[in-house]
């Protein structure tokens, strides 16, 4: 990879990029990408969600998967941290708990290219102690 | 927390849940005192007084999804730790600042870890942010903002994936000569 290390370096890149944008928006509004939210509060930093997020930004973008990768706050299931919340266009969101690489890689396999359930699921209807 | 970033990562969050428009995190290395210092200074909303007299307390938090609060209560028992100090000063309206201070030397001083990473990750995820980070090393200064990097890739936005490694391998290549990678 060439050396970015100036603000002139990162300009030259720009073109390389431009061309790759103007591919990519073409047609593609958010609700026709893949969506994905790590949680990123303090119980999933401490979890490992910095990594599990670095690893589905690289791969996304190596296996072509057009996707908008963001960070949300906790979703309240510290216990099964890092969690992500995965939107499929046309469905409904799912939350993934304990995600680590491989893991992370297993989503992007079965559930994000097939649709097809992978195990970690949290229930939607999940309630915490508390609420009852 | 394993390490430095990720209590960046981690504070950074208080700023942006508080609604600040502008982020600055600095990170100033005294070697010859031994002692490194991260400084978070945002705009957001800040602290009402009795909040912030309780902050470092972990059962202290906005949130409404637990009843914990443990990202400032971590770094100051980090910072202490190693024979730091930690302080946080707030005003309501004008924002807050936070300074923890660590002793690289101690053995219980955790290591900075993926500095690069997290400052790319802030900068890429939050583009309505403008973020400020100055890395001082002794009298060498590095200071790069949001404003700049979008200046730089004009027109392309923030949040395109493939910025993403282009503002890490950025920040890689400052810190690596800085020196400071393999620090702790």
């Amino acid at each position: 990879m060439i050396k970015v290390k100036s603000l002139a370096d990162l300009k030259k890149m720009r073109e390389s990029l431009q061309a790759k944008v103007d591919l990519r928006e073409k047609g593609e509004a958010a609700e026709n990408l893949v969506q994905i939210k790590v949680a990123m509060a303090t119980c999933g930093i401490a979890s490992g969600a910095k990594v599990v997020m670095d690893y589905l930004l690289e791969e996304l973008e190596k296996r072509g998967i057009n996707a908008v990768v963001t960070q949300t706050g906790c979703m309240g299931y510290c216990y099964a941290e890092p969690t992500i919340e995965v939107k499929l266009p046309d469905a409904d969101a799912i939350v993934f708990g304990y995600v680590d690489k491989k893991k992370a890689d297993e989503i992007i396999e079965k559930y994000i290219k097939n649709g097809e359930l992978v195990d970690g699921i949290i229930p939607v209807n999940y309630e915490s102690i508390d609420d009852k | 927390m394993k390490d430095l970033s990720l209590h960046v990562l981690d504070i950074a969050q208080n700023s942006i849940a508080a609604e600040a428009k502008v982020i600055q995190i600095t990170l100033y290395f005294n070697r010859g005192n031994d002692y490194f210092e991260l400084v978070v200074k945002d705009n957001g909303k800040g602290m009402e007084k009795d909040f912030l007299l309780r902050v470092t307390d972990p059962f202290t938090t906005t949130r409404i999804t637990r009843k914990v609060g443990l990202g400032i209560p971590l770094l100051k028992r980090n910072a202490e730790l190693t024979g730091g100090s930690f302080s946080i000063y707030s005003e309501p309206g004008a924002g807050t600042i936070l300074t923890a201070r660590f002793i690289p030397s101690h053995i219980d001083c955790l290591p900075l870890g993926d500095l690069a990473g997290t400052f790319a990750l802030l900068i890429c995820s939050y583009p309505k942010i403008n973020f400020i980070i100055e890395i001082i090393v002794e009298k060498t200064r590095f200071c790069i903002s949001t404003k700049e990097i979008v200046e730089a890739i004009e027109g392309v936005p923030l949040s395109n994936s493939s910025v993403y490694p282009l503002v890490k391998e950025f920040f890689n290549t400052n810190l690596e000569g800085l020196q400071i990678t393999n620090l702790g």
